[in-house]
């Protein structure tokens, strides 16, 4: 039997940044809350110093901050005809362990969707007609629109005191911002980021050819600031070791430089570090959640009672936790009923290498940061008409190009360059301050399928005897021709810049686990206006257990064409907003079933 | 789908956590009332000691050296695979929880799957280094007059790596498998910081321009189209810091 804790207010699964902010809101309403988190405490003075972060082996290859397979790992096939296989080591996205989660490990482009991505199922079948998307997508609206969520945007940023140029100021397109993004209330916190050489090149060979380039909204922070937490943050030096990284300078926006600092100071929070939760407990009914059982790290499992239950996991563990606590019906593509598991959708990342000339170009790779990067939004959303295209999506493109890491960055050498031997040294030598290769320089959307799905697997199992979560996904036709389509005006512009030879490496299917695109996954316990089409309620609230609230990109009914974070941190603070301000005076469905 | 009972549920996970290395990584811990700052409480990594092999047999780290040193050869500007260190680099990364794949997936069944599912090698590095290397050296020896590959010409050794390439060798393993982990192993070996015993002196990355360890470009950000001109810094030590 686990052993019984004292009941608390609130339990949250998971400390990373929806469970940061949503236990520094409801602590600030007294309630007593605790945090339980597979993984170890980090912060900056502890784990990261300015004398070794920068240790491209130690974090970037060999994964030191995150997840180890062995702990957690899920299973993976392209369809439903294949057997599906572990994945033994991460490959297509990272998943992080430990106190501020991906937050940590993050780049930190720190984007906001467009207006029409929250309607994108209704805008689109009306512009184009209902006929115009593949049978099999299931796209929907999200039930939340861009003007609920621009407070909480705003709040986002200001928390992480992002750097950018506003392109729409209440309606006002402002030079030199993005002019497709949707209005907002005030300016970032801070001036966008300098850019380095090749980025601003790309900027003005965008603007040759009538594109109208912004810097990325950036979340490595042009100068010190203070959030309106108290907590400082510091200047971005531009070290180049961002993603994968933890910041040594206090600058790249994270939980542990922008929130924990404050929450900590609650005497009615606490954090309890590497304890598992391996399920949510419900009573009798099955409609109501009584708290969750976790295990430490000796083995002992333990029960923490709580009112309210706050799931703020990564997504795929948020999408297992679900089944493993039998929370909802789970999805069955055959028929199309259940929730839990459907909706899966991941991005749609392609690139091109540029190879300029040696004795004119020097671009330094290594410096740069995180989130640097001059890009363009005309081909994003529905910023473009897609008519004559016959596919749906798209994305930003830009030179985002993060770092001039040497082992990572080595891998951009000229078709035909041997993999071995005294050419390819000699490749490597002559490219690499003259070559501009952002992995992810064509961020494209990922929409939804019936057959892009999760379930469990019946063969292999964690290490406490648990299915692993099963993924079946695949790449469609849709998706493969937007990312053609927009890698082909991607290598236009490095050709405007002057590159004498542009690689083009548009996405191609299947999908595979073991390529990197991002790590940024969604769905699987969707948000709905109904309960027939989701698993959550507009405010993440679930619609089978209303003491339960699942938080994190898992609620995103497909990815548009950019980062999600700033999404998953303005979904966190709505949420936060309707429980406190709705939920605490009348715990009960905040949206009638 | 059959739900596990608890209790066997538990006993499982007793013996699992009793045996595996990663629960004993860290503590489970209660943190409340503040930050629990402890200064550098992680590590910096042990500089690795050039001498003497961990893992290697001394045939194999002939083999290994002599390997490497055809992948990245030696010029006049830059040493090669084996006098940067990276045959001591991979015996390092393989005596260690890299060679015993300590942190991915192990647990059975394996199978063969697609490309796309990733690799499904029941073997950690170091086995796969092991077996793959006594299979070289039969393989070598049948084929070069009783020879070990590191006894060979360079224009043999060459033609060697251009067959385990393509897969053409038989070493037991997937075919080019060993080719692939080999030469990602050489690489970063190549590049990675000198801490762990490859790319000596910062060889490589004064080879392209890469300035290391470095943490602060602010004053280069916008200094477009200049040579970085400053040379490059370790994590481990830099020559400027001994007296």
């Amino acid at each position: 039997m686990a052993r019984k804790l004292p009941a608390k207010d609130v339990v949250i699964v998971g400390l990373g940044w929806t469970g940061s902010i949503l236990a520094h809101e409801l602590a600030q309403e007294g309630l007593e809350v605790v945090a339980i988190e597979r993984g170890p405490w980090r912060d900056t003075a502890t784990d990261f110093s300015p004398a070794f972060a920068q240790d491209e082996l130690r974090y970037r290859l060999r994964h030191e901050l995150f997840l180890r397979p062995a702990q957690m790992s899920l299973t993976f096939r392209n369809n439903r005809d294949q057997p599906a296989l572990p994945v033994r080591d991460w490959g297509a996205f990272m998943l992080g362990n430990g106190v501020g989660g991906g937050g940590l490990h993050w780049n930190a482009e720190t984007w906001r969707f467009l207006p029409t991505d929250f309607t994108v199922k209704s805008h689109l079948t009306q512009r184009y007609g209902e006929k115009f998307l593949p049978d099999d997508m299931t796209i929907q609206d999200w039930g939340v629109t861009y003007d609920d969520l621009e407070p909480h945007y705003d709040r986002f940023e200001y928390l992480c005191g992002t750097s950018g140029q506003a392109g729409n100021l209440k309606g006002t397109i402002q030079a030199g911002g993005n002019p497709f993004e949707g209005p907002r209330s005030r300016p970032y916190p801070t001036p966008a980021q300098k850019q380095p050489f090749a980025h601003t090149l790309f900027g003005k060979g965008a603007a040759e050819l009538g594109y109208k380039p912004f810097p990325q909204p950036s979340g490595n922070l042009s100068q010190a600031y203070t959030n309106p937490l108290g907590v400082e943050m510091g200047k971005c030096t531009y070290c180049g070791f961002c993603e994968w990284f933890g910041c040594a300078n206090y600058s790249k926006a994270s939980p542990q430089t922008t929130i924990l600092p404050a929450l900590l100071r609650h005497p009615n929070f606490s954090a309890r570090t590497e304890c598992e939760v391996t399920k949510i407990l419900l009573d009798k009914s099955g409609k109501r959640a009584t708290g969750v059982t976790f295990v430490d790290s000796s083995g002992t499992e333990w029960e923490q009672p709580a009112e309210l239950v706050i799931l703020a996991a990564f997504q795929l563990f948020n999408v297992q936790l679900l089944m493993l606590s039998g929370i909802g019906q789970r999805y069955d593509p055959l028929t199309g009923e259940g929730q839990i598991g459907r909706n899966f959708s991941h991005q749609t990342v392609s690139s091109a290498m540029a190879f300029f000339d040696k004795k004119k170009f020097n671009f330094n790779p290594f410096v740069s940061s995180g989130a640097i990067g001059v890009c363009i939004d005309e081909f994003n959303g529905d910023n473009f008409d897609h008519g004559p295209h016959g596919f749906v999506g798209g994305g930003y493109m830009g030179n985002v190009q993060s770092n001039g890491r040497p082992i990572e960055t080595m891998t951009a050498l000229p078709p035909g360059t041997p993999q071995w031997g005294a050419k390819w040294k000699e490749a490597v030598r002559d490219t690499y301050l003259s070559t501009i290769y952002a992995g992810s320089g064509v961020h494209g959307s990922c929409y939804s399928y019936k057959t892009n799905y999760f379930d469990l697997d019946p063969t292999y199992k964690d290490r406490f005897g648990r299915p692993l979560l099963r993924m079946t996904m695949d790449f469609h036709d849709n998706e493969l021709k937007m990312s053609a389509f927009l890698t082909d005006r991607y290598a236009e512009i490095f050709k405007a810049m002057g590159a004498q030879q542009v690689v083009k490496k548009p996405r191609k299917g299947p999908y595979d686990i073991t390529q990197y695109q991002t790590s940024h996954l969604c769905g699987g316990a969707i948000m709905s206006a109904t309960p027939k089409d989701g698993s959550v309620n507009r405010y993440l609230q679930s619609w089978d257990v209303p003491n339960l609230f699942v938080h994190g990109a898992t609620a995103f009914p497909q990815n548009p064409g950019y980062n999600p974070t700033g999404t998953v941190g303005a979904l966190a603070y709505w949420s936060a907003a309707a429980i406190r301000s709705q939920y605490l005076k009348h715990p009960g469905p905040l949206v009638d079933a | 789908m059959a739900r596990p009972d608890r209790r066997k549920v538990l006993s499982a996970m007793g013996l699992a956590l009793a045996t595996s290395p990663i629960s004993t990584r860290a503590r489970a811990a209660v943190i409340e009332g503040g930050m629990p700052w402890t200064p550098d409480r992680t590590q910096p990594p042990q500089p690795v000691d050039p001498k003497g092999w961990r893992y290697f047999t001394q045939e194999e780290a002939e083999a290994v050296e002599a390997l490497v040193d055809r992948l990245i050869p030696p010029d006049p500007e830059t040493p090669g695979g084996k006098d940067i260190g990276c045959a001591v680099f991979i015996d390092r990364q393989l005596a260690g929880p890299y060679g015993s794949a300590e942190a991915l997936y192990m647990s059975g069944p394996f199978h063969d799957g697609t490309k796309q599912q990733g690799p499904q090698a029941h073997d950690p590095p170091a086995v796969h280094y092991r077996k793959a290397l006594a299979a070289l050296d039969k393989y070598c020896r049948g084929s070069f007059g009783d020879k070990p590959f590191a006894g060979l010409s360079d224009q043999q050794k060459d033609q060697v790596i251009g067959d385990l390439e393509s897969g053409k060798v038989p070493l037991g393993g997937k075919p080019g498998s060993f080719f692939k982990q080999l030469l990602k192993d050489t690489q970063q070996g190549f590049f990675a910081d000198p801490v762990y015993g490859g790319n000596r002196g910062m060889a490589a990355w004064k080879m392209i321009g890469f300035p290391g360890a470095r943490y602060d470009y602010t004053d280069w950000v916008d200094r477009h189209n200049e040579r970085y001109p400053h040379p490059p810094v370790s994590i481990g030590d830099h020559p400027d810091w001994k007296g």
